[in-house]
């Protein structure tokens, strides 16, 4: 087998190519919108983006789930269009259309043949600011929205679990409300508080264009003054304070019991910064690693000790984002196999956390692990909606779209010691929050 | 053709990944098809743009093959990579990640797959297949790996039962399928994985995982003939066997028509299908897939988004789908709504699927059907994943290389008879099957909400 020195050599051969292909054009409007294009001339397609710096991670109680509602809500007719034309249109031209909502981003996107990208633009820039709220369209739409909050929260147990698990991880952040809206919430939302949080949030220079695909950079920034540069630049307010009051808040557990639930469920999360409230970016990417040591591939040790050797676990996972505007969760979640009960499962989870702490990586596993994270970049380059993706929450967390192209020298970055001085930080027991769901008994 | 000039300027545009086929008029990626050993049939696309090369290897082993035990063909390709030649699960982990490749697994109900994927440099390239050779050829199953497997599988079983979208679709292919293999679920049943042990999923390898039962499918950064000798690697590494034998033909009429079953969910899952399509039924399928688009596959704009959603806010997800397979796939239809108005929901659907079956579409709904269509085939063959699991479609069913390129002229030939045609002659509504789950399935008086 090829011994890791050679494949260093390999990987950067392979990055060096990817590297180049990744290269950002920026451009910014009179009005403040940010465009940004990256140019995949394959297949003659292009994916446009447009992402708005709004998300759960703005709101508050009695108005949790408006962004998401917003978000449904852009769908609907404008000044110009009727309900469905948006869609209809983009149809027409062969292209894809949706949208998203997330705890600190909203976004939109069309997926289309290279030469149609003009349409998205246009329709995008209209419902940007001449977008009509209707009170029927607005009452069926709220309707939709409660059948939308059943399927994905309501109905799945584990969805149900985690909502109150992140609500309990969260002390002080908005990142505890579901981004979906509380029910009690939703029952209430009006349509002025609507109109009112679009107005708001909803402004050129508190959104950012992502571009990517078989396009001239300068073509597209063409094409966006002509249909963005008409949209008034409005006020552009910083976004609320949200992050966590106390370093150490202290060990939380919350443990539910549903009926329906077939299989035990355990989550543990810790309360980490992220690339944008950490003190130094190095911190994020080291707990990235820690991540990724725990769970980034099929010999990583979740997998390797507890789903195969212990046989602990049918399934155990780590998973740390760091592009997030608020303090986020180092999170780990696991079955426990048949046999074994989550006691078992929780300490042997908490073990690897403090190996973490206690032992420092060695060179070759650490080195796997920089291996499949940089190996993804180039897989990732394959996709051009991952790509606009990437640059679409780097720039909507405030972190800013350059920090990607810093990603292959700040993970390589990483030692040994620093993953140890992050575990020994941030995943101590005073920032856990144990979650568990139980389920009911077999009839 | 407005159409064709606009594919045209498209396919100039792009790269050498979407070369314009020799036959001048089709459009779609170059690609090539020949005759592995055993009768393979190998499927490539040089995409070199990306250091990257994407490899599919699919077997007639899905869960159709599975006899009388559920979650035979499942357990086999999920124990396939825990371990093979003198390497453990870990092991065998290790040295793909060491050359930063991927390699994953799957079976579904009709054939099994192996994907790896990895970087094109030479070394990387030629140490993951031959772990790939390893995997195909000499997997260890042994006892303790496939017992682990077993129990994850009983355990995501235990998972399903949580979902009533799952129950519903469970209840429709065994409604739709009978006896058929097709009824069976690629997840097992409880009584399926019980009996499974190491030994049969040898057996099942032994006989399915071979040269003469698989196809290839490569996409990536290299040239025809490194294309054919990484498939003849591969395509060695397993025994020469023999091609698994047909399946019998899908039932006519369904085992029953109306099943409701009792779920404590708040909402209430719908689903109706029936089988209507097979691969190579060419003059079906196209005029198909536009009615499909226009009933519920084409998202915002289909007629089941409008009637559902927009018009009654009943759900938030409704669609239809056309699973087109070797032997005669089904029409899907499915939806969620609040619990209490499942009853209205399905005189919704109900009333979709009889206006279709009895009015077809109109002109216009054709038109901007068939322009959606075209127009987004691009979107489809854009990027080396999409490629990929273009050849895979490709490579299960042993499609002509030109396949791809004919799917533009195809779907532009469709009219207004072509899908009259194929609606008298495969949507029946007697056949058709309903399942309904969820807590107020049993009462079919419910009072119903005003819209």
């Amino acid at each position: 087998m090829a011994p890791l020195r050679l494949l260093t050599t390999l990987l950067l051969f392979a990055l060096a190519s990817a590297a180049a292909a990744d290269r950002v054009h920026h451009h910014e409007l009179d009005n403040g919108l940010t465009v940004l294009v990256q140019e995949d001339h394959r297949g003659g397609v292009v994916a446009s983006m447009l992402w708005y710096h709004v998300g759960s991670g703005h709101e508050h109680r009695p108005i949790t789930g408006i962004s998401h509602a917003v978000e449904h809500m852009m769908f609907k007719g404008t000044e110009v269009r009727e309900t469905g034309e948006f869609a209809r249109l983009i149809a027409r031209e062969g292209g894809q259309t949706n949208a998203f909502t997330a705890r600190d981003f909203t976004g939109y996107f069309q997926l289309l043949a290279a030469d149609r990208l003009e349409l998205a633009m246009e329709l995008e820039a209209e419902r940007m600011h001449r977008l009509v709220f209707d009170s029927e369209e607005f009452q069926r739409e709220m309707q939709v929205i409660h059948e939308e909050r059943r399927q994905r929260v309501d109905d799945p147990p584990e969805a149900r679990a985690f909502e109150r698990f992140t609500a309990t991880a969260h002390m002080a952040s908005p990142y505890r409300h579901p981004i979906i809206g509380w029910q009690k919430d939703l029952d209430r939302l009006r349509l002025e508080e609507l109109e009112a949080w679009y107005q708001r949030w909803y402004v050129p220079g508190n959104a950012t264009l992502v571009v990517v695909g078989s396009v001239e950079p300068e073509r597209v920034f063409e094409l966006a003054e002509r249909h963005f540069g008409a949209v008034p630049a409005g006020e552009v307010e910083p976004p609320p304070e949200g992050r966590e009051i106390a370093t150490a808040p202290g060990e939380r557990r919350i443990e539910v019991r549903f009926e329906d639930a077939r299989v035990p469920l355990l989550f543990l999360g810790y309360n980490v910064p992220s690339l944008a409230t950490a003190a130094e970016p190095g911190d994020a990417y080291a707990l990235l690693l820690a991540a990724e040591l725990l769970d980034g591939g099929r010999s990583a040790r979740l997998p390797e000790e507890l789903v195969r050797g212990q046989g602990l676990a049918t399934s155990a996972s780590a998973g740390y984002s760091p592009v997030a505007r608020l303090d986020t969760l180092f999170s780990l979640v696991a079955r426990p196999s048949e046999g074994h009960d989550l006691d078992e499962l929780e300490s042997a989870l908490r073990e690897q956390v403090g190996r973490l702490r206690d032992d420092p990586v060695e060179d070759s596993e650490l080195e796997r692990a920089i291996t499949r994270l940089l190996a993804a970049e180039v897989y990732a380059q394959d996709a051009p909606m991952g790509r606009a993706q990437r640059l679409g929450r780097l720039a909507s967390t405030g972190i800013g779209w350059e920090e990607a192209q810093r990603f292959e020298e700040r993970v390589r970055a990483v030692t040994p010691e620093d993953i140890q001085r992050v575990a020994r930080t941030y995943l101590e027991p005073e920032r856990l929050t144990v979650g568990r769901l139980l389920p009911g008994e077999e009839e | 053709m407005r159409l064709l000039c606009r594919l045209r300027a498209a396919a100039a545009a792009a790269t050498t990944l979407l070369a314009v086929t020799a036959q001048a008029e089709p459009f779609g990626p170059e690609v090539q098809r020949w005759d592995g050993c055993e009768g393979a049939a190998v499927y490539f696309i040089e995409a070199r743009e990306l250091p990257m090369v994407d490899v599919r290897v699919i077997l007639d082993a899905g869960s159709a093959r599975d006899g009388g035990t559920p979650g035979l063909a499942g357990l086999t390709a999920r124990t396939l990579d825990q371990g093979a030649g003198d390497m453990d699960a870990g092991e065998l982990a290790r040295r793909l990640e060491d050359v930063g490749a991927r390699l994953s697994t799957s079976a579904g109900r009709h054939q099994a797959e192996v994907h790896l994927r990895s970087l094109s440099e030479s070394a990387a390239l030629d140490a993951s297949t031959e772990l790939l050779e390893q995997v195909l050829g000499a997997p260890s199953f042994d006892d303790a790996a496939v017992e682990r497997e077993r129990r994850r599988m009983q355990q995501a079983l235990r998972a399903e039962r949580q979902s009533a979208s799952s129950i519903a679709l469970r209840s429709l292919y065994a409604a739709m399928y009978g006896d058929h293999p097709y009824a069976t679920p690629p997840s097992g049943t409880e009584a399926g994985l019980y009996s499974l042990d190491a030994a049969r999923v040898a057996a099942f390898h032994a006989e399915h995982y071979v040269a003469a039962n698989a196809s290839v499918a490569i996409v990536g950064d290299l040239d025809r003939e490194e294309a054919e000798a990484l498939a003849a690697r591969l395509l060695d590494a397993m025994e020469a066997g023999e091609p698994a034998p047909s399946l019998p033909a899908p039932p006519s009429e369904p085992k029953e028509t109306e099943v409701r079953i009792d779920f404590p969910s708040s909402q209430t899952a719908l689903m109706m299908g029936l089988p209507v399509i097979a691969r190579g039924e060419e003059d079906l399928e196209y005029p198909l897939r536009v009615a499909n688009h226009v009933l519920g596959g084409g998202g915002l704009v289909s007629r089941l988004y409008q009637s559902m959603r927009e018009e009654r806010g009943l759900s938030y997800a409704s669609s239809s789908s056309l699973n087109i397979m070797p032997l005669r796939g089904p029409w899907l239809i499915r939806s969620t709504v609040e619990a209490g108005r499942g009853e209205e929901a399905l005189e919704v659907l109900r009333g979709e699927v009889e206006r279709l079956a009895r009015d077809g579409l109109d002109s216009e709904e054709i038109d901007a059907a068939v322009r959606h269509l075209t127009g987004a085939f691009p979107l489809s063959v854009a990027n080396n994943s999409a490629l990929a699991g273009q050849l895979s479609v490709l490579a299960a069913n042993r499609l002509p290389a030109d396949h791809l390129a004919r799917y533009i002229p195809r779907m532009e030939a469709v009219d207004e008879q072509a899908i009259r045609r194929a609606l008298d002659e495969r949507l029946d509504l007697a056949r058709m099957v309903t399942v309904l789950v969820g807590p107020d399935v049993e009462d079919a008086d419910v009072e119903m909400d005003p819209p």
